[in-house]
């Protein structure tokens, strides 16, 4: 079973680089585009079949490494 | 005075560091690979800047997890004294032994210069050389320096005197200019509530010889110096 984390900083936290992304996309010509965050998607595949298991440990990894809560929230989508 | 350094895969600051302690411990050091889970007898344990594990997912992320913090954080828990430098400095909030976090540059580049530091207490083992409201200069050379904490953690700390040092002009402003990387309200360095635990971002063991361009930052190693002497 695969778990897909995804890692965004939180509201309110700047970021700096989404904000580049918006910048340059602007200069592409692209207009209507508000704030942009940019995050991380981390892929695992998991011996585990039990789909409560595997978000279970894979929220476990994201707490204790994957992502730094004081700054991140994460999110857990499992595949297959 | 004993000091150790701890080593991770990607420092590359451990040397200079060592070369600040020995000149005003007048002791070589010991140099601690991030493995290694002993630090008896050590009365300071330096984490150097650098880039370990090569900033993967974040920086300090995966050195916070090595082996070797379990045994800082038993050591600080003793009453140890820990200075954490720039990735040092990252590795002790991503280990959770100092709040907040550092984020990206503000600006995004990688900053590479001088910087002034303005000393919040001069009543810590770390800046008993310094006066209160001295300001001195030390390197810079971060890409991830903007500390970051939420609204409370960042009062508690201001509460609790827990700002050692903030980004200031020569005359000891904390302007926005001063404030490179976009620290919240300019915060260089963080005290633990018990004053043992030290993470600053500038590097003042690169300031501490003539010959590097000055010894603004010779006095927090001297100051070390006289721990348990």
């Amino acid at each position: 079973m695969k778990a897909i984390v995804t890692v965004m900083l939180k509201p309110g936290v700047l970021d700096p680089q989404g904000r580049a992304i918006g910048h340059a996309l602007a200069g592409l010509g692209f207009d209507g585009i508000g704030e942009v965050r940019a995050g991380k998607v981390i892929e695992l595949e998991l011996a585990e079949s039990d789909p409560a298991q595997a978000r279970l440990r894979a929220e476990e990894m994201a707490r204790r490494l994957l992502a730094n809560t004081v700054i991140e929230s994460f999110r857990v989508n499992l595949e297959g | 005075m004993r000091a150790g350094i701890v080593v991770f895969p990607g420092i590359n600051r451990e040397r200079d560091m060592a070369i600040a302690l020995a000149r005003s411990t007048g002791r070589q050091p010991r140099m601690i690979w991030h493995a290694e889970t002993d630090l008896a007898g050590l009365d300071l344990v330096v984490l150097p800047g650098g880039f370990s594990h090569g900033d993967y997912l974040r920086c300090g992320a995966m050195a916070a997890r090595s082996p070797v913090m379990a045994a800082v954080r038993a050591h600080a828990e003793r009453g140890g004294y820990v200075l954490g430098v720039c990735n040092g400095f990252q590795i002790l909030t991503e280990a959770g032994l100092l709040p907040g976090a550092l984020l990206r540059n503000a600006s995004l580049r990688f900053l590479a210069m001088d910087c002034h530091l303005r000393v919040e207490r001069s009543d810590t083992a770390f800046t008993c050389r310094y006066q209160r409201g001295q300001v001195f200069r030390a390197p810079m050379a971060h890409g991830d320096g903007n500390y970051f904490a939420d609204p409370e953690t960042l009062d508690r700390l201001e509460g609790e005197g827990l700002v050692a040092f903030r980004y200031a002009t020569p005359s000891g402003e904390p302007t926005a200019e001063a404030n490179r990387n976009g620290s919240a309200r300019s915060i260089a360095g963080v005290l633990s509530p018990d004053l043992r635990t030290l993470g600053v971002m500038p590097h003042p063991e690169d300031m501490v010889d003539p010959l590097l361009g000055g010894e603004d930052g010779k006095p927090l190693f001297d100051a070390l110096a006289e721990l348990a002497a």
